[in-house]
């Protein structure tokens, strides 16, 4: 595995196509962070019978533009209490993890350029998915420190909301990335690309299924990730971290002009990666059939990302947000136990033993019992206590 | 399930008309009735109607509205009463144009008018007096150069608009009760008061309005049957049943 460009040593023309690639990774990131904007504030207005932005430029597709030209414009505030060097940091460890694991997403199928064979994809690690693992980790002192270090307390409610949330989340996102790995026996993101080729097969019947991991890691570890990513990147249903309505803001509310434009950028920017991060890891990132005789990796990239760009605004345009009990209440007691459960389970089926898929099967039956006579012994403890504080009993 | 009726709905909205108007380019039509900037109405003879009676600044919730009325001078009166309005300013900084002051008004002398795009760069500007308020000699608003007047917002603004309520007692349709003025004589009565459906044409926006006051709410004055002229001999059928003179 890794990118065949680098098997003849480095260069200074490959070294000139690495920095190439980057910049053009940075620019399509970027780019697709002001489209996502646009794109979400349109749809959003559809699904409430408004129109949306369409005063700049064509159908309002400057808007992000004019929108980040006029926070450009606006004055860094620093407020007195602030910790200055942390107030100051805070952005760019929200924005750099956000830009930084598009890196590892292929986009599907390599390029030659003046005798150099090189894949779509910006760096292919040994350590593949545990790097967007570690940056997630990253964005949360991002959160946490701008909340931290404004000196307000709003935005301190706000950042130990969100660190508790990320940290809860990840847990459930790494259990079932974990079962992916399991089945791609692999962290290279292109090895987990190239294993999703196919279509799958039920006991050497054809299952008319493609060979995703969405299928192969039998759904479930699907919706824990996307409700987890969901959850990482605060998008509603699990805005708690910048509830206009609660926190006047959340974690950035003391943040004004460009270092607040960081935040918006990243905010969107996960929206971005992360779609890319979970269309690699179970939706078979660039696999998708042939348009006329020809391989179109990318196009298939972005119909699958564009695909859940759409859910999360159509997510955004219904659901209510959670309550902080609710949240953790999902995160912990029912998707983290789920998430281990269909890591046992699709370790077990893969062993092909089936002594032990059945052993497992029991062994889930018994812990979900558990768990849910566990969950009815707290909830009714908590109504005895309720019903009874301050009453002397 | 129940999780997921939710993303239905908003999922069909998607593919829903917009209803969105775009309103600096286009504007929706505007009531009947709309509260707009006001106007200080004269009679048929150029007298003004204010008697300076102070009842709409007594009235006025936003407290934006002096009066100060005066003796008529005997030889050249202003009003055709003993007093009239010698002062009377309008802070439309402060009015929120609630219509109060139409209501109190005795004589029908303060109404709105359909203009609402007005804005000022000078906070004197937005007090408007006498100057300003009284209609000018055709009996029309007059126009100041930060008011952008468009097509009808200048319509009916008169007595005519208060008296003639649309769930009015439809006995009483058609006998006119309120005071003529400057240019337009006394105006005749709305038509279909009693007849909701022959209203004046309603805006697509406020069809569910229309239907709501179409059904069936009686004691109020409105009938939902079309009132049908009476068979005289004569046959002197007006062609509209609302309307009467």
């Amino acid at each position: 595995m890794g990118d065949p460009l680098l098997n003849g040593g480095l260069t200074l023309a490959v070294a000139l196509i690495v920095i190439i690639k980057a910049i053009i990774v940075f620019a399509v990131v970027l780019v697709s962070v002001l489209a996502m904007v646009v794109f979400e504030r349109k749809v959003i207005g559809h699904m409430q019978n408004r129109i949306g932005p369409n005063r700049a430029g064509p159908y309002g597709l400057l808007q992000s533009l004019a929108d980040g030209t006029k926070l450009f414009f606006k004055e860094a505030l620093l407020p007195d209490k602030a910790d200055r060097r942390v107030y100051r940091l805070a952005p760019f460890l929200a924005v750099v993890p956000a830009f930084l694991v598009f890196s590892i997403v292929p986009i599907g199928g390599s390029i030659t350029i003046a005798h150099h064979t090189t894949e779509l994809q910006l760096a292919d690690p040994p350590w593949g998915i545990l790097f967007m693992l570690m940056l997630s980790s990253i964005a949360v002192y991002g959160v946490m420190l701008a909340g931290w270090s404004s000196g307000s307390k709003y935005p301190l409610l706000g950042a130990v909301r969100a660190s508790a949330q990320m940290i809860s989340y990840e847990a459930a996102m790494g259990l079932s990335i974990a079962a992916v790995v399991l089945l791609s026996g692999s962290l290279h993101t292109s090895a987990i690309v190239a294993h999703q080729y196919g279509t799958l097969h039920f006991r050497n019947h054809d299952a008319y299924l493609p060979a995703w991991n969405l299928f192969r890691a039998w759904v479930v570890p699907f919706i824990i990730f996307m409700l987890a990513i969901t959850a990482e990147m605060h998008r509603p249903p699990f805005d708690l971290v910048e509830a206009e309505e609660e926190l006047a803001g959340g974690f950035n509310t003391e943040y004004s002009s460009l270092s607040f434009a960081l935040f918006y950028l990243a905010e969107f920017m996960n929206v971005v990666t992360m779609s890319g991060i979970a269309v690699t890891l179970f939706l078979g990132g660039p696999i998708g059939p042939r348009i006329l005789g020809h391989s179109v990796g990318p196009f298939w990239f972005l119909v699958k990302v564009v695909v859940f760009l759409f859910i999360y605004v159509w997510l955004r345009a219904t659901l209510p947000r959670f309550r902080y009990d609710q949240l953790m209440d999902l995160g912990w007691k029912r998707l983290i136990p789920a998430a281990l459960g269909m890591l046992l389970f699709v370790a077990a089926v893969r062993s092909g033993n089936r002594t032990w898929v059945i052993g497992v099967l029991i062994g889930i039956v018994l812990a979900a019992g558990l768990l849910v006579r566990a969950l009815s012994m707290g909830e009714r403890t908590n109504e005895i206590e309720s019903a009874t504080a301050g009453k002397g009993v | 399930m129940g999780y997921l009726k939710g993303f239905t709905i908003s999922g069909k909205q998607f593919f829903q008309k917009t209803v969105t108007t775009q309103y600096p380019e286009v504007k929706r039509p505007k009531s009947e009735r709309f509260h707009g900037r006001h106007v200080l109405n004269r009679y048929e003879d150029g007298m003004e109607k204010c008697i300076g009676c102070e009842l709409c600044a007594g009235v006025c919730p936003a407290r934006c509205i002096y009066v100060r009325g005066a003796d008529n001078p005997p030889e050249q009166p202003v009003s055709p009463g003993e007093r009239y309005g010698f002062v009377y300013e309008i802070n439309f900084l402060r009015c929120i144009h609630c219509d109060l002051c139409v209501e109190a008004c005795p004589t029908e002398a303060i109404t709105e008018s359909k203009l609402f795009e007005f804005s000022f760069t000078n906070r004197n500007d937005a007090i408007y007096t006498k100057a300003e308020l009284v209609v000018d000699d055709d009996g029309n608003p007059k126009h100041l150069p930060w008011e952008d007047w468009h097509e009808g917002d200048d319509a009916n603004t008169s007595g005519w608009v208060r008296a003639t309520a649309p769930n009015g007692v439809a006995a009483a349709e058609g006998r006119p009760l309120w005071s003529g003025e400057l240019g337009y004589g006394v105006r005749p009565a709305q038509k279909g008061q009693s007849d909701p459906s022959a209203a004046d044409i309603p805006a697509d926006w406020d069809i569910s309005l229309r239907e709501v006051e179409a059904s069936e709410v009686r004691g109020a004055g409105v009938s939902t049957r079309v009132p049908q002229a009476p068979a005289t001999p004569e046959g002197n059928n007006d062609d509209s049943p609302g309307a009467g003179h």
